[in-house]
This record gives structure tokens, sequence and C-alpha cells, in this order.
């Protein structure tokens, strides 16, 4: 998408952070340190970081505003050269909602379920005196709610939060914060809750209107693909501490930072060209960060230096600043995507002849009394891996669950496994197909039971489907371990001292280690950060190649479907509406829902 | 039918379900066990076969349990609750009295210990972690925790007899003869026991029920916002933290209905608690289940009216969708 | 279990990967619920009263310096220092020897009332929580009709037939509490059956008693303990209370409940045997009672909102 990346400094800046450190009150760790940016009129920076990088304090300390138990040290912020953070109260009560505006990342939290809508959006213009009179604030409410393409008749004002979709929520939040034309709005991942359809028309509403009012806006989000078509320029931040800035060229074609570059191969790349690479370990959170260059641990490049103390900022070019001390080194290899492989074609391609290892024929399934699949038929092949994509409540679990024996409601059709049919509940199943057919969840927090060990964990399928002597179970945990990527001395620990991509590495080895022929995950990575979820994936197309699985993958990410499937079946409201062959489908798309799920959908 | 009347009427129909249950706990606890109502009576004479059959005869417990109850429920339904056995007199004659006494108390309860801890409850919410949070806390905490009848007599000690001597009766003999509001002096220190027994829970709910309002992503939103701070608590946090408050309050003042029973017995005060105290000792089957009914009935009516209330005050129950 | 980190409810923090626990040190739950409850003052006060109360109830009668039946002065004497500490009750026997005799019942009656409710609401509770649907609902509502009888009623009712029975009282006031645990119970179930670890052994075919008491009672022992605390507490005053109405302990015990009861006429000129049982009682009772909201402290990080026990 061509831009004027006009460069920084030519232009005012509404927005001069400097220097900025928040500690967690009172331990005094710190959260956000050496935090400095500047924002000009009309541009949108994305700040980009994984989770615990301290991103959303930034954000909010914009606003001098931080919740209990954390607070500014150092630091100074500027709004058209006011300082926000000596303002009095008075002062700063004027300036938030007016000058400085914030939209949250869950709105369905943010707005007050007792108000109705109508009235929530006059308040903030009543209170910050907004127009000459109640009908004035009328109208320019009505004319917000038809920038957020909201109707704004009396009957939609009246509803409550509750009344109004996700997206309606978020627009209207949008709304209020573009209410008093503010000169700066921070957007605190305001799609993260959404899903890919309504978040393009959310981002398409942003970008409209900071365009129009000439707003600068501060974009945090953890998604680097959904700032590359918003952001002027992009700030990556890690573990606190900015590490590199530069414009959104700057950054995708010539990034000078490691984590910077790792980071954009670990988005799933829609069009299949190149691999998907993940970065080893997790962001360390507050308190748990390495000494030295915080990235140290998890970078390619580390030198001794790195790990003893941290890299100043160095300008690349003007605007452009890194902090790294291999920044040049780094920056001097070609175009970052040529530093990836590219992906292994014959990964999309199906075998002649194949046996069908589950057969799905014309099911039907309820909740309760309400009918959420309606007329399934498909199938999964032997030794491949069939994706299953939808939006949330598109079915696409509860298809996984009733195959998994997990969906204790009524369920009419046939689902068979090697031509047998399945009993509708695993317990009810036999002991072989129990085994068999291995389920890994969504939720690594909560697939593992807290209070036992990864041992106690590991040695439950073992103990239910084989008869093993205790040094035989021993050697299976040490074994399935091993295929993860683990080490075995984590038998011994409990789930919360491993991070969550480890987590989900123990809940796919208690699913080895039943030694199963079909392994259904269900949105397995969609609790983890990109350059964790890049590495499961990296592990699941290893070990369905190697070991010969059949397996089942669910995702809401259709981005994600190439790196890892050979076939594809698109769910929506309950149907599958396209099956096929994944580049068939991605190529030449059938149906208008895999259209626009392919357009919506966002890529770098 | 409209989606909100549906909702209320399956509330008023479980409420009506529970009290059905509760008549037939009531009914098998005195009528159904096997030490019966004529062997309570006749004491150590029920060896005596054949008064024992003839006094069982004169009661109608010789016929089917079903039969038994039916014609009591239709009695009690009716006003009839039978004659006491103690003094032979209607159940309901000899209780009507004692219930408005009972009830006036109650109020009184009510009236002094729900705008107290509302308003100390939302205080030390707003200034929690401050001296007058922790010192209010830890005393409401204590207060909690100690029986009725420890506060009764600890106000008895100090208001009556021994360090105001004479300040307050130590015993509240209300006199049937003269009307309620000449002898209120008789209510405070019954009303008090009750009120400390009671405040402390509605405070503490509603404490925290204000504390997590405070954190909720709402009320940072109407900050953030730049809302003066009087608007953010009257119009965004205070409201919002009544809602789960009402139903805590409602059932404690229903256990009120409970709670006057050993505090109408220390202060030797006629209403049905103290009467119910006296009935069990003297085996007086029919007042029993008559106190017992009144006082289920209660704690399933109050409990009901904060159902419909507190759907009336939430948007999200009040407009059906759930 | 929660760090301060994610206690501070910002996004960044809890949002997608919690504090990742570097301690070696644990691990059954309700452990760690009394080490993380032990830190705060008001459980070490409660744990000292608790303790010195329990002291007088054990050592007391070895100490007494008569026998709690003998009659060793007129009624009513006032204390005399060092013959009568405490003077003598209604019909003259020493108050200081009855105090010393009089704890014990109370204390084991309202263990025994508090551990049946236990037994019987945990069972209820875990039932009810995990099987759900119809069996959920019919246990739930038989449960609503038990709680429509304040406790203290619900016992006269059964004793207004049975006669004051010591089994009676503590098997009615150990049921009166089962709704509740039983509310506590279920609700905790209910929070840990919907997590997939659940599912999980589910799907492997593991038998549901099983998953009920390996994989869920496990992680619901941290509230129980404190619905423990608490039903003590209550237990203690409502046993206190029937001694207190005459239909507990019976004359002559001696007993704190019936000292207060039988000596409640002299209180004018002769106030210890009332007050010092009613302190007694009360202090007890506050002991207990800032053991639980320790101990409910420590599990949510708040202070926990009990409704009506």
């Amino acid at each position: 998408m061509a831009r004027e990346a006009a460069p920084a400094g030519e232009r005012e800046a509404v927005l001069k952070v400097h220097g900025l450190r928040i500690v967690l009150d009172p331990s005094g760790v710190d959260i956000d340190d050496e935090v400095s940016l500047q924002i000009h009129r009309g541009e949108v920076l994305g700040l980009v970081g994984e989770s615990a990088s301290g991103k959303t304090t930034v954000g909010t300390s914009l606003l001098n505003y931080q919740r209990r138990g954390a607070k500014i040290e150092a630091g100074r912020i500027e709004i058209d050269g006011q300082d926000v953070l000596s303002m009095s109260t008075e002062a700063l009560r004027k300036i938030r909602g007016g000058a400085i505006s914030y939209v949250p990342q869950d709105s369905s939290a943010s707005l007050n379920p007792a108000l109705r809508i109508g009235k929530q959006l006059l308040e903030i213009l009543e209170i910050h005196g907004f127009g000459e009179s109640q009908a004035d604030r009328e109208a320019r409410r009505a004319e917000m709610m038809a920038e957020v393409l909201l109707p704004s008749d009396e009957q939609f004002l009246r509803r409550y939060p509750h009344q109004l979709s996700g997206g309606q929520q978020q627009r209207v939040a949008i709304a209020m914060a573009f209410a008093n034309r503010p000169r700066i709005i921070v957007l605190d991942e305001p799609t993260t809750a959404l899903d890919v359809t309504t978040q393009a028309h959310v981002l398409d509403t942003v970008r409209d209107l900071t365009r129009s009012y000439g707003v600068a806006a501060l974009y945090i989000t953890h998604d680097l693909a959904v700032v590359a078509n918003l952001a002027d320029r992009i700030a990556v931040m890690y573990a606190g501490r900015l590490v590199e800035v530069g414009t959104r060229d700057e950054l995708f074609d010539e990034g000078h930072h490691p984590y910077s570059r790792k980071l954009l191969a670990s988005i799933p790349d829609i069009t299949g060209e190149r691999a998907l690479r993940g970065i080893r370990g997790w962001a360390p959170r507050p308190g748990q960060r390495p000494s030295g260059c915080t990235f140290a641990p998890r970078c390619d490049w580390v030198i001794d230096k790195c790990r003893a103390e941290y890299p100043p900022v160095e300008e690349v070019s003007p605007g452009h600043t890194v902090r790294c001390w291999r920044y040049k080194e780094v920056g001097a290899q070609a175009g970052v995507f040529e530093t990836v492989e590219l992906r292994d074609k014959s990964l999309s391609q199906r075998a002649a002849d194949v046996r069908e290892v589950i057969s799905v024929r014309d099911v039907d399934a309820y909740y309760q009394h309400k009918k959420t699949l309606h007329d399934i038929n498909t199938s999964l092949s032997e030794r491949h891996c069939l994706s299953l994509v939808g939006e949330s409540g598109s079915g696409k679990t509860t298809l996984a669950r009733c195959i998994a024996g997990l969906h204790p409601h009524r369920i009419v059709g046939d689902i068979e496994f090697n031509g047998k049919r399945l009993a509708r509940e695993a317990r009810d199943r036999p002991r072989a197909t129990r085994q068999a057919i291995q389920y890994i969840f969504q939720n690594p927090y909560s697939s593992l039971n807290p209070r036992k060990t990864i041992g106690q964990i590991l040695s439950q399928p073992l103990g239910v489907f084989f008869d093993l002597s205790r040094s035989e179970t021993e050697d299976r945990m040490a074994d399935v371990l091993e295929k993860v990527a683990l080490d075995a001395s984590l038998l011994s620990r409990y789930p919360d001292q491993l991070s969550g991509g480890e987590r989900q590495r123990v809940a796919i080895a208690r699913g080895l280690a039943a030694e199963p022929t079909v392994l259904i995950c269900d949105e397995v990575t969609s609790w983890l950060d990109v350059s964790v979820q890049a590495a499961i994936i990296e592990l699941l197309a290893s070990l369905q190649r190697d070991m010969g699985l059949s397996m089942l993958f669910v995702t809401h990410n259709l981005a994600l479907v190439r790196s890892i499937s050979q076939e594809v079946a698109v769910m929506t409201e309950g149907r599958i509406v396209e099956f096929g062959l994944v580049d068939a489908v991605l190529e030449d798309p059938q149906a208008d829902y895999t259209k626009k799920l392919l357009s919506d959908t966002p890529t770098v | 039918m409209p989606p909100l009347l549906k909702l209320i009427l399956i509330r008023v129909g479980l409420g009506l379900l529970t009290l059905f249950l509760v008549s037939v706990v009531v009914f098998a606890a005195t009528q159904a066990l096997p030490g019966d109502t004529a062997r309570a009576i006749l004491g150590k004479e029920a060896a005596d076969k054949a008064r024992y059959e003839a006094l069982r005869k004169q009661l109608g417990l010789d016929r089917p349990i079903h039969e038994q109850y039916i014609e009591w429920l239709g009695g009690v339904v009716t006003g009839d609750m039978g004659d006491s056995l103690v003094q032979d007199e209607p159940v309901t004659k000899l209780l009507g009295r004692r219930v408005v006494n009972t009830f006036t108390l109650v109020f009184v309860a009510a009236v002094l210990s729900v705008p107290i801890s509302l308003l100390l409850g939302s205080l030390t919410a707003l200034k929690r972690d401050t001296l007058f949070d922790t010192s209010i806390t830890v005393g409401s905490l204590s207060l909690a925790a100690l029986p009725e009848f420890v506060i009764g007599i600890a106000l008895i000690l100090f208001f009556a007899t021994q360090v105001l001597k004479g300040a307050m009766p130590a015993v509240s003999r209300v006199d049937p003869g003269l009307p309620i509001y000449q002898q209120l002096k008789l209510f405070i220190l019954p009303a008090v026991t009750l009120t400390l027994a009671v405040a402390p829970y509605i405070l503490r709910i509603l404490r925290a029920s204000t504390i997590e309002v405070l954190e909720s992503e709402y009320v940072m939103m109407a900050r953030l916002k730049g809302l003066p701070e009087r608007l953010v608590l009257n119009r965004h946090a205070l409201p919002n933290a009544l809602a789960p408050a009402l139903q805590v309050t409602a059932l404690n003042l229903a256990w009120l209905a409970g709670g006057v029973v050993v505090v109408e017995y220390l202060f030797a005060f006629p209403g049905i608690g103290s009467l119910l105290v006296d009935s069990v000792a003297n085996r007086d089957m029919p007042m029993v289940q008559a106190i017992c009914l009144i006082i289920a009935a209660v704690y399933v009516l109050a409990n009901l009216t904060a159902d419909i209330l507190t759907i009336l005050v939430s948007p999200r129950l009040r407009t059906g969708l759930r | 279990m929660s760090t301060p980190e994610i206690r501070v409810g910002d996004s960044d923090l809890a949002e997608l990967e919690p504090a990742v626990v570097q301690s070696e040190r644990r691990r059954s739950e309700w452990l760690m619920t009394l080490s993380e409850a032990w830190r705060m003052g008001r459980t070490k006060i409660g744990v000292g009263i608790f303790l010195v109360i329990i002291a007088i109830a054990v050592v007391g009668p070895w100490v007494a310096p008569y026998s709690p039946t003998e009659l060793v002065a007129p009624p009513f004497s006032a204390p005399d220092i060092p013959k009568l500490w405490l003077g003598s009750d209604y019909i003259g026997r020493d108050v200081l020897t009855r105090v010393l005799y009089g704890g014990r019942t109370v204390i084991l009656l309202a263990l025994a009332a508090t551990v049946i409710g236990l037994g019987v609401g945990v069972t209820l509770g875990l039932i009810t929580g995990y099987a759900r649907r119809w069996i959920d609902e019919t246990i739930m509502r038989l449960l609503d009709v038990v709680l429509a009888f304040p406790q203290i009623v619900l016992t006269l009712l059964f004793v207004s037939i049975l006669g004051p029975r010591l089994w009676l009282i503590v098997l009615i006031v150990g049921i009166s509490h089962a709704p509740r645990i039983a509310r506590v119970a279920r609700a905790a179930t209910l929070e840990v059956a919907q997590r997939d670890f659940v599912r999980a052994a589910e799907a492997f075919g593991i038998a549901r008693w099983k998953i009920l008491f390996n994989e869920i009672m496990p992680s619901i022992t941290s509230p129980l303990l404190v619905e423990f605390g608490l039903r003590l507490t209550y237990s203690i005053g409502l046993i206190a209370a029937l001694s207190f109405l005459g239909f507990g302990m019976q004359p002559p015990s001696a007993d704190w409940g019936l000292m207060i009861n039988e000596n409640r006429i002299g209180i004018v000129i002769q106030p210890w045997p009332v007050f010092v049982p009613v302190l007694l009682i009360g202090i007890l009772t506050i002991a207990t009672n800032l053991i639980a909201d320790g101990l409910g402290r420590a599990l949510i990080g708040i202070e926990r909102d009990t409704g009506v026990g």
C-alpha cells in the first residue's frame, strides 16, 4: 500500500515522551524503562510488543493514569507542550477525554452496564462542555454514530451495552474517543477480542477517522500484522523498553534489531511463500528480566557484551532508532524475508488414494435445545492434516469435540473411526478408541491440573492405557518430553512453574504418551504469543510428518493453515461452506464467506 | 408474555414451591416423626396404651398421614392453625399481638441497620486501607462473629445493670394494654442488639462490591473520559455496587426473623420468638408449627422480593437477555 | 499463588502469560493458603486467642479449686479473693471452677456439628457441582427449603418433638450448615469442573468418582478451609445459644451457655457468673472468625463477602 511516509521532525509533534519509567509499587520493579517517543499530527504510531512487554502501561500513562500497584517514577510526557505528569487534578480531568482520549481493549467491560449507551455518549460531551446546548450535543452524538457506522435513532441509543454485539460496543468506544475532537488518541488493542471480519471494519473506521480529523494515534497491539496496514511508524517493545522505532517500511524491510526481524518471521504467512519460524523461549515478565540485553537469552546474534550491558539508543537514520550492540551487522543482512526459508510446497499436496480415518456424515449437533451444527460432512485422511477454520461461534470447536467424544449433548448423524461408528461420549467408547484419538485443548493454563507435577500429568494416560512398570513409565515420559523438545528435568515441576509455550508442549506430550493415530488440536496457539505460536506450529507440523499422525487442526486464523495442513474446511454458523486442498481453497476460493475471510485477514 | 413478566412469574412460582416444601417439612417434623404429638402431650403417661390411643384418635393422628397433611394445610391456608395445647385458645388468636410486636422490633432494627451499614460499607471502600477502614472492618468482623445473646448481655451489663445503671430497662415486657408508641423505650436494647448482629454483614458485602466496582474497567474508563470524581462515584460506581448488596441485605433482614428468638428470650420480650422458646419447652405443637411456618415464610418472601428487585435494577436481567 | 505482578491488574501483565513461578516450595493448596494466612497479623491474634481458650477448656478441670457441683458459699456471693475469685452462683457453687469446667462441652459439640456439616455439605456440593442437570436442580431446590429455616429455628423445631438431646442438637446444627457449605463447595466445584484438565481426564475415560476426588477435590480445599473456620464460629454461637435457651446441656452440668441462663436473675448483685462465660464465648467466636477471615483473605486477596450464616 502506498503512503507518504513523512519524515519525522518536519511536522509538529503532538506527543513527546521522554525517559518514561514505570515501576510496580511498592516493590520498585520496573515495568517500563527509558521509553521515549514522539507522535506527530495525523500520524499513527504502532506500539508492538508481546505479553508482559509493558505496552498497555505506557498507553494509560499518556493520560497520567496508572492502576493500583503501578506508578510513574520518572520521565516527561508532553501533549502540545503541556506536561501531563505535573498537571493539576482539574487540568488533567479536562485533558482526559478532551485533548487525549483512550479506546480500551475490552469495550464490553469498559461501558457501564447500567447506563444506556446514548446517555454514556452524551455524558462525555456534557462534561467537556461541548457546544452551546443540549441540541448541539445531540447533533454531535448523531454525527459520531454516523462516523462509526452505527444507527443513531432513539431506539438504538436506548440500548444497554449488553444488547450490542462486540463490534458495536467497540464502535461506541471509538465514537466516544473521537467525540471531543482530540489531539491524540490511544488505542489499546481495540480489536483483540473481535473476529477478523469485525476487526477489519474497526480498523477501517480508525484509519478513516484519524485521517479526516488529523488526529495523532498510538495503536497498541501484540499483532504486527494488524498495524502493518495502519501505522505510519512502528515502535517495537520488548521487556519494557523500545528496541526499535522506525517507519513501517524501515521496520519491515530493513529491521536492525534481531527481535524485530524474528517477530516478523513468526507471523503466519497467508500467501504461503515463506515458512513460519518461532523464537525460542518466552518474553520475560517484570521482575524476571535478565540483566544486560533482555533479549539476549532468545537471540541468535548474542555475544558476551549483550549479557553484560544494555545497549544504548543508536540512530540508524533520522527517525529510525535501535538498541542492539550488533545492529549494523543485523541490518546489513539483506531483506528480512530473505533470511527466512521458503515454505516446502510439497506440504500442501495430498497423496493419492488415501484412506479415511475419521468420517463425519450428515451430522447435526445441539447445545441444550439449540442446533449448533448443521448437516456436517467431512473426513480426515490418514497421515494428513485437515484444518478447520472459522470465527468464534462457527461451530468448529463443537465439531472437534463431537469427534473427540467431549460433547455431552444431542448429536444426530454418523461419526466413524476406521469405519466403525463412534459412541457419543468418550467414556462409552472402547479403550483402544480413546487411546487412538487424542485431543489437545486450547488453553494450556486450564488443561493441566495445577495440583499435579508434570510427571503425574504425563503418567495419567500411561496408567489408563498401558500396563507398565515404574521404570518403563519413566522411560516413556522422558521419551515424549524429548519429542516435544522439553527437558526431562521438568517432570518434578508444577504447571505454574512453566511458561505458556512449555505448558502447551506438556499438553501435547500428554496426548502423544497415549500413542495416538489421530491428534485433534483445538486452537492450541490462541493463548500464546506469536513468537511462541510459530514454534508450536513448527513442532506440530514435524510431529505430524514424522510420526505419521492424522491431525485435525482447529483455528480461527486462516493465515496459519498453509503452514501446517494439506486440506482445509471453512466453517461459519455451524456449517462447512468450503472444503478442499489448502492451495486450491486459498488461491481460488469458491464460497463468498471464504473470500471475505481471506480479504479481511491482515497480512504483512 | 413479555420476557420480564415471565422471568418474575418463574421466580414467584419457585417461591411458592419452596413454601409448599417448607410446610411439608414443618408438618413432617412435628407430626410424622416417631415421638408424635400425643406422646409429647402425655409425656410419661403415654405408657398407658388406652389413653394414648384415645388421644391419638382425638387429634386425628390415626388417619393416613397425607389426609392429615391436607387437612392441616387447608387449615393453614384459611387461617386456622388449630388450638394451642397449653392455653385452650386458637393459635392465631394467641399469636396476633405478638406478631405485631415482633414485626415492630424487626422493622426498627432494619431501619437502624440498613442505612448505617450501606453508608459505612461504601465509605470504607472509598477510604480503603486507611485507619478508618481498618478499624471499621476489624470492628465489623468481630461483631459478625458474636452470637446475638453475647451482644445483648453486653448491652444489658453496660446500659441496664452495671455501668450505666438503669439507663435502659433490662427486660422489655411490652404491655399489651398500651399502644406500642408509648413503650418505644422497651424496644431500644433488643433492636440495637439485632442491629449490631446484622449490620456487619451488610456493611461487608457493600464494601466488597464497591471495591470490585471501583476496580472495574468501566470506572477506569469513566476517569479516563475526564469525569469529575463525584460523577465517577455517584453515576458509575455506587449504583452498580448496590445491586449485589441487595440480595444479602434481604437475606439478613429475613435472618432477623430467626435472630429474634434468642433476643426476645433474653429481654423477655413478648413476641413470637420468645413464644417459640416457651412452646418448644411446653411441647405446644400447633404453636411451634405456626411460628416456624411464619418465620420460614418471611425468609422465602424476603428472598423473592430481593430476586425481583435485583431483576428490576439490573438492565441485563430486566431486558430479558440472559 | 498469585504474585504481586498479577494483582496489579494491568492487562499487560496479566494478559497472555501469567507469571512463571520460580520457587520450589509447596504444594498442596491448603498448605499454601495456611502459610499465606499466617503472614497476616489478624490470623496470628486469632490463633493466639483460640489456643488460650482451648488451653482453659483442656487444662481447666485440673486446676479448678473445687468440684463443679460442690456448694461452697451462699448463693450469689460476691468475689472473695483468694477463696472465691469470681464469687458463687445461684445455688452457691464456685463460679471460677464452673468456668474452668464449662468450655469443653461447647467446643467439642461445636466441632462435631461443624464436621458433620462439612462432611454432608461438601459431598452434596461436589455432586451437584459436577453432576449438574436434573440432579443438581433437585438437590439445590431441596437445600433451599432447609435454608428457609434460620438455623436456631430448625433446631428448635426438631427439639420440640424429640426433646433436648445433645446428639440431636449436634446433628441438626450440622445439617443446617450443610446447604450453606454445599453452596460454597458447589460454586468451587463448578468453577474447577469446567476447566479443561477435567475434560482431558474424561476423554481418557477415567471414572467419574476418581475425577471428583483426584482432579477436582484438591483444587477446592482452600475455600473449604475458610468455610470450616466460619462454620465453627457459627456452631459455637448456636450451641451456646441453645444451652442458653435451656435446650442444650442440662443442669447440673458446668457449661458456659447454661451458666448464663441459670445466673441471669442475679445479674445485678453478682454479674460474674454471667459476664465471664459471655466474655469467653465472645472472644472465642471472634478468634475463630479472625482465623476464617485471614484464610479468606489469603485465598482471594480481598475480603470475603460472607452472607448470613
